[in-house]
């Protein structure tokens, strides 16, 4: 039931959104500040995620394909392939859920609990749009380009480790990216990266937005924020790469 | 002036406000008090629109809140400025900023007439010079001051104070009170002021409801508390030995059993 009342209440919100901004100007410079807060705000831990987990992808395939009838090539396809299909979309999108999604929980919290979402109210704005809306929009454009410059670096840094550790040199690596590429695999992995978009930038702010109490409570919502997210984010992966596989 | 009929509101089983009304009047200083969880917020709430009463109206200058369709009751809210408990100014934004917002969101000024207008009002609220510090760096005091600026910049009709002295030093009451009261005169708006502070009640006052449990058990002036007989008024209000003294020396004061001269320096009461 009280799942159902939530569920209820995010639905709401999500209609509440579209309204006529009051003044275009002022929504636009807040959208402008958000895509800055969460795109370039998350482009340093973007990069060292993608980097790092193209290496280790890099190295770990390495090391269990053992086999010599196996060409060098593969490694990179592998690695190319786990990048785009689920490293960079997925585990991305979850370390975003943690750094997005508790920085929009915790603003919205600390502006409901100190009363200026209510100052906003009675100035006569509609908070869903001017709070709300900005916030999704810009992860929805940022998002999906984090997850692109994450594919991007992935693939990259499984070929500075491939070559740093003498697994393949960068010629061989790079053959074996352009075999048997379907690109197929990057239109999945930008629905993903929108879906997850939405996820990270709209449950939270349905925590910050709705929370009650002080600021123990503003913690608490922002942990689950960042919970629920997750676990949607990984719910939503699966049932994508059940629907669209 | 705002006026309310039967106002009800309830949150579960705890009926909040039960069957409230009052009139708010135009140019006063229109004050609601009573005890902790009286319902005075949830009034001041309902009374803006944060809250939805169950039952009961509310009429702006005649119209009915209420029932109005929420497009109408935007254009109406503009028309309203509130001063929060905490302030509520937006932690990110300069004073200026903060002032601004409103300006920002409603007019199509270009930027040097909204300053011109942001230094008007602070200029008012004797904030000169505060123009780029942020939230953080001012005093309580002066954060109300910027609370009661954002609030006036557009010229409200309608002016709301949640706990305007909450906080404050009783000095600093002192000066936003009578800032509160000279704009209330000056612009000659409609103010709400839900407060605790007997220094308020007593200095500017002038049209008062005493809640008690969700009801109004009185009402009147700032006078007409002196001579109240109202046994539960006098208790809140008067509830120390100090403001019991206070109360005494007002009425004879009032009754001419003393004057201002008869009174020694440190104030204290004349012995019979």
């Amino acid at each position: 039931m009280k799942f159902l009342k939530q569920f209820g209440t995010y639905i709401l919100l999500i209609k509440g959104m579209f309204a006529k901004p009051e003044n275009a100007k002022v929504y636009w410079k807040e959208f402008m500040h958000q895509c800055s807060d969460i795109g370039i705000g998350s482009l340093g831990i973007v990069t060292i995620i993608s980097i790092f987990m193209g290496a280790v992808s890099a190295v770990q395939t390495s090391y269990q394909l053992t086999s010599p009838l196996l060409s060098k090539t593969v490694i990179a396809q592998i690695v190319r392939d786990t990048v785009i299909l689920e490293f960079a979309p997925t585990l991305v999108c979850i370390v975003l859920a943690g750094v997005v999604g508790s920085k929009i929980a915790s603003e919205l919290g600390n502006m409901r609990v100190s009363e200026q979402i209510d100052a906003l109210e009675i100035m006569g704005i509609n908070t869903k749009t001017y709070l709300v809306l900005p916030k999704i929009i810009a992860a929805l454009i940022t998002i999906p380009l984090l997850i692109i410059i994450a594919m991007v670096l992935g693939i990259w840094g499984g070929r500075l480790a491939g070559s740093m550790a003498g697994i393949l040199s960068t010629d061989t690596y790079d053959r074996g990216l352009q075999e048997n590429f379907m690109p197929y695999n990057v239109t999945f992995a930008l629905i993903k990266a929108y879906t997850f978009a939405f996820i990270i930038s709209s449950v939270p702010a349905y925590f910050g937005y709705y929370v009650k109490g002080g600021s123990l409570e503003i913690g608490r919502s922002s942990t689950k924020a960042v919970v629920v997210s997750c676990i949607l984010i990984l719910l939503a992966d699966y049932v994508l790469a059940a629907i669209l596989l | 002036m705002i006026e309310f009929k039967d106002l009800v509101k309830s949150f579960g089983d705890k009926t909040v406000l039960n069957g409230v009304s009052h009139v708010m009047e135009t140019g006063k200083t229109n004050l609601i008090i009573g005890t902790s969880g009286s319902g005075k917020t949830v009034l001041q709430k309902c009374l803006v629109g944060l809250l939805e009463p169950d039952s009961g109206q509310i009429f702006y200058d005649g119209k009915d809140f209420t029932h109005m369709e929420p497009e109408e009751r935007k254009l109406l809210r503009q028309q309203i400025g509130m001063l929060f408990q905490g302030s509520a100014l937006f932690d990110s934004l300069t004073v200026q900023e903060n002032v601004m917002f409103p300006l920002n969101m409603f007019t199509k000024d270009n930027f040097t007439k909204k300053l011109k207008r942001v230094n008007e009002v602070l200029e008012r609220v004797n904030l000169v010079g505060s123009n780029k510090k942020f939230p953080a760096e001012i005093s309580g005091g002066m954060k109300k001051r910027v609370g009661i600026a954002r609030a006036i910049v557009l010229n409200p009709k309608y002016l709301f104070c949640d706990e305007p002295n909450s906080g404050l030093d009783p000095l600093t009451s002192m000066v936003i009170d009578q800032l509160i009261s000279e704009l209330t005169k000056e612009y000659k708006i409609t103010t709400v002021i839900n407060t605790h502070d007997m220094n308020s009640v007593m200095e500017i006052g002038e049209n008062i409801l005493y809640m008690v449990n969700g009801k109004a058990e009185w009402t009147g002036t700032s006078e007409d508390i002196i001579f109240s007989k109202n046994k539960q008024l006098n208790e809140f209000i008067f509830a120390s030995q100090f403001l019991q003294d206070a109360k005494n020396m007002r009425m004879m004061q009032a009754t001419g059993e003393i004057s201002e001269s008869d009174l020694p320096d440190n104030g204290a009461l004349p012995e019979k």
